[in-house]
């Protein structure tokens, strides 16, 4: 794709092997001619429908130009057809990978509108789905990477590892993938009993598996050799084509949402930006296997200092609450129709009762403020909220006209800006650095097209 | 009696039969009634292998990646490359108008048929062979290249870019990595003095067992150098870039089914087994068992095979296991028949190991880009091969210069200067090497880790 925007510091048509002539060129005192080839939209290697139009002169990349739009499901248009609740659902297919993160920005999108209040509770369970969807996209992303680069194996370690999360997924929300979980100010349901307990043996165990792959990968040098050098990017690149996340950090920016624009709770955690310097296919690589190990570390804190504990306390002391309600409803209710050979209680001292009777904390609940969903209005004005996705920065802009329906929903994916970068990494690299180069941008057609 | 060098037993049968052998005429006949004899044979034996290999390398890698792998078709799916294979040949044989149909048709045979006849090549026993030619050496590295033309063929017949692609990797790889094979293998014949493949396997049965035989005693770098291009001829990974399926979709085969695919895909395997048999022949001692030329304590050296060697005392005498039962349950040949069904499994066995070998590393690595692949043997592995052959060429004719493989051992004391000396060339050839190597490399890393524009 040809993109507007200024020429690199480094020509990219400088880079060697890169002819401006199309068809016959001489080079090295051989005849050779140029072709074209079709990657996709059906390949191995594209991880969904891309087509890339690539010239190539021998195995040297020349020209490369990606043609998106085979997967566009009007995301965006469909939310102006249905009320904000329904359109909820459709999220998740946005970008399937990590779909807790565009729930996240939806939903605080119209809690920002709607002004709901969100209890504490309430946002770390949400950090801990997000966070271990982050793991969960990363693992992905290790196992196809390296199953690009020829590599079968870790691809089944990763999807072990991925699996037992998913299982968590399933345990709170009901699906492995498709999760619709988050709701306006609050979540669908409570963690089930044990849960933090399931979560804390899962991510206690994947250090150990994260070392494993480690060695698999890290000081094998056929990966060192494919990955180190190639795809360097600079920091002006990055910022001409708009490109976030891993790719961005790799190339020694500390640049991470959670910590220059902190949201949920996210100073409330300590953690560290993992950062690179190399700016290279193993620099990204190194980047995206360090945020793991950060996210672990995020969830396990979020374990520790999570609002009201195991739901399991919560409950006992929501029936305990409930008992003393109960009591309270039984004496007013005495208050005027007192049994026989008894005296009524005063009226007064009831009602001092009732306002002393305890209530779960703000913070423990899982639902700020009830809303109705179906009929629910949020008053016209417009909205923007933003998250570090595992791909990079993923925004969702929303303006309402206070009718049930969405005026517009603009989705800002961190994968459509990661994608236009790509030619200009490729154009004078062999062809099957297309691999690496693409793999290490960690690119998700859904989330490009939507 | 044999002029044409045929089995002797099969011209035995022929006799038996009635034929009057030694007419020139009939022994032309003989050599024809043998071609097909052994065409037949060996397909029947590739095929088997090959069957088996595949369902070993689902299973192999299954394991690898804790799966459990194919067990619906038959007991522990033993049945399912046989359904596999039937399911190809019922498959529709798609052609599209834009190939070249002669030549796609043809590629497929091109590739298959050397393959096939590399089998012949292949002692399993000192009996059970095809031929035992005194070029053989020669003969199968020669027939062995003649495949990537099948290949090359089909990558431009298909009128498939990516076939193409596949066509010239696999031109450029089989190029590349021909050299150090055959430079590694010129000092086995060297040692060996003689380029017949039984001649090899029976001159490494020495005093030191397995150590004798040539992956140690020439020097490990001749077997490691044999290893590695091995993998690279039958185009397994890390070498497998003429059909690399995340960038070529499948690479030079993108467009065969059915049965033309299945041809691909058992010669394939096949060739594996072949390469798997040849790196046992030259350099694992081949139908030798391992305590083969080991000293027994009673005297006399240990036989090709446990079941031959005198074991059991008796009379007086030392009597191998083979003849004791041949002649305690009086079946005639039973002995010989014993011995051969060990030397068979031996080289079953060692065979089997190397292509578990060729399993694990698909399990294991990645794959090279083509410029990595072709820097790896013109700037490592040819100049090692060539270190190597100087250093066996020196050994085997200037510190041995009557030869035999027992002076070494017998007379290993008389001979330490020159060990030394050989020891300080090799080891420092190889060092000196890997020191430039390396410094080369770090000063590619050092340009690599530049400080980025920004």
């Amino acid at each position: 794709m040809t993109t507007a925007s200024p020429a690199p510091e480094l020509s990219l048509r400088d880079k060697p092997g890169f002819s401006d002539l199309q068809g016959v060129t001489v080079e090295h005192g051989l005849n050779t001619q140029d072709m074209v080839v079709n990657i996709g939209p059906q390949h191995p290697s594209t991880h969904g429908v891309l087509r890339l139009v690539t010239t190539i002169n021998g195995e040297i990349v020349k020209d490369m130009e990606p043609v998106i739009g085979y997967l566009h499901r009007s995301k965006e248009k469909m939310a102006e057809g249905r009320s904000y609740f329904q359109y909820q659902p459709t999220i998740d297919r946005v970008e399937y990978l990590s779909s807790f993160y565009d729930h996240y920005v939806y939903v605080t999108a119209i809690e920002a509108l709607a002004d709901l209040k969100v209890p504490k509770r309430v946002e770390y369970i949400r950090m801990i789905c997000m966070e271990l969807n982050r793991i969960t996209s990363h693992l992905l992303w290790f196992g196809t990477f390296l199953l690009d680069l020829g590599a079968t194996s870790p691809f089944f370690y990763a999807f072990r590892e991925r699996e037992a999360i998913f299982k968590l997924f399933e345990d709170i929300t009901g699906a492995r993938m498709m999760y619709n979980y988050f709701r306006f100010g609050g979540v669908n349901a409570d963690a089930p009993p044990g849960w933090l307990d399931d979560v804390r043996k899962v991510i206690n165990e994947l250090p150990f598996r994260f070392d494993e792959y480690e060695a698999i990968a890290n000081k094998n040098p056929i990966v060192m050799d494919r990955c180190i050098g190639v795809g360097v990017t600079s920091y002006q690149d990055l910022l001409d084509y708009g490109v976030t996340g891993p790719s961005m950090r790799a190339c020694g920016v500390a640049q991470d949402m959670r910590k220059t624009n902190p949201y949920s709770c996210y100073n409330e955690v300590e953690f560290d930006v993992p950062t690179a310097t190399e700016g290279d296919v193993y620099a990204r690589y190194k980047v995206r296997m360090a945020e793991m190990r950060e996210s672990i570390r995020i969830v396990h804190q979020l374990l520790d200092n999570m609002p009201g504990g195991d739901s399991a306390e919560l409950r006992k002391l929501e029936k305990e609450h409930a008992k003393v309600a109960e009591e309270i409803a039984a004496a007013k209710k005495r208050v005027t129709v007192a049994k026989k050979n008894e005296e009524a209680p005063n009226a007064a001292d009831v009602a001092k009762m009732a306002e002393k009777a305890p209530e779960l904390p703000f913070d423990y609940r899982t639902t700020g403020q009830k809303v109705n969903l179906m009929v629910f209005k949020p008053p016209a004005g417009e909205a923007f909220s933003m998250v570090e996705s595992p791909r990079g920065m993923l925004g969702c802009y929303l303006v309402s006209d206070g009718t049930p329906k969405a005026y517009r929903v603009k989705w800002r994916g961190a994968s459509f800006s990661n994608l236009t970068i790509l030619p200009s990494m490729m154009i004078g690299n062999l062809y099957p650095d297309l691999m690496a180069i693409f793999g290490s941008l960690d690119i998700i057609l859904p989330e490009v097209d939507r | 009696m044999n002029p044409y060098n045929l089995p002797n037993w099969f011209v035995w049968l022929h006799a038996q039969l009635g034929f009057n052998v030694a007419d020139p005429g009939v022994q032309v006949l003989l050599v024809l009634a043998w071609g097909v004899t052994l065409f037949t044979l060996i397909a029947v034996v590739a095929k088997a292998a090959v069957v088996f290999m595949v369902l070993m390398e689902r299973k192999v890698l299954a394991w690898v990646t804790q799966r459990k792998g194919p067990n619906r078709v038959g007991p522990f799916g033993l049945l399912q490359t046989l359904a596999d294979g039937v399911k190809l040949l019922f498959k529709e044989d798609v052609m599209t108008p834009q190939q070249d149909k002669f030549l796609f048709t043809l590629a497929p045979a091109i590739f298959i048929f050397p393959v096939f006849v590399l089998f012949a090549f292949v002692p399993f026993t000192d009996f059970l062979f095809g031929v035992a030619l005194p070029v053989g050496a020669l003969l199968v590295f020669a027939l062995s290249s003649i495949s990537v033309i099948g290949m090359v063929l089909a990558g431009w017949a298909s009128n498939n870019k990516y076939s193409l692609l596949g066509g010239m990797r696999s031109a450029a790889q089989a190029i590349s990595y021909e050299i150090p094979l055959v430079l590694a293998v010129l000092a086995v014949v060297l040692f060996a003095g003689s380029m017949n493949l039984l001649d090899i396997v029976e001159a490494q049965r020495g005093p030191l067992g397995p150590l004798s035989w040539y992956w140690f005693y020439i020097t490990p770098l001749a077997f490691i150098v044999f290893l590695i291009s091995s993998i690279a001829e039958v185009n397994r990974i890390p070498f497998d870039l003429p059909e690399a399926e995340s960038e070529l979709v499948s690479g030079y085969n993108t467009e065969y089914s059915g049965m033309k695919f299945a041809m691909f895909f058992l010669a394939e395997y096949a060739a594996l087994f072949v390469m798997c048999a040849l790196t046992v022949v030259f350099f694992f001692g081949g139908y030798n068992s391992l305590l083969a030329g080991v000293a027994l304590p009673w005297g006399g050296t240990m036989e090709a095979t446990l079941i031959s060697t005198p074991m059991i005392p008796m009379d007086g005498e030392m009597m191998p296991l083979g003849v004791w039962l041949q002649q305690t349950l009086h079946v005639p040949n039973l002995s010989w028949l014993l011995d051969q069904l060990e030397k068979i499994s031996w080289m079953v066995l060692k065979i089997y190991t190397f292509i578990f070998f060729a399993m694990w590393l698909r399990g294991t690595l990645p794959r090279l880009k083509p410029d990595q692949l072709m820097g790896f043997s013109w700037k490592f592995l040819i100049p090692l091969s060539l270190i190597n052959l100087f250093a066996v060429g020196v050994q085997r004719f200037w510190a041995y210069p009557n030869n035999s493989l027992d002076t070494l051992f017998n007379s290993i004391t008389t001979h330490i200067p020159f060990l030394i000396v050989w020891a300080v060339i090799v080891f420092g050839g190889v060092g000196v090497f890997c020191m430039l190597m390396s410094r080369q490399l770090n000063a590619k890393t050092r340009k690599r880790f530049a400080a980025p524009s920004a």
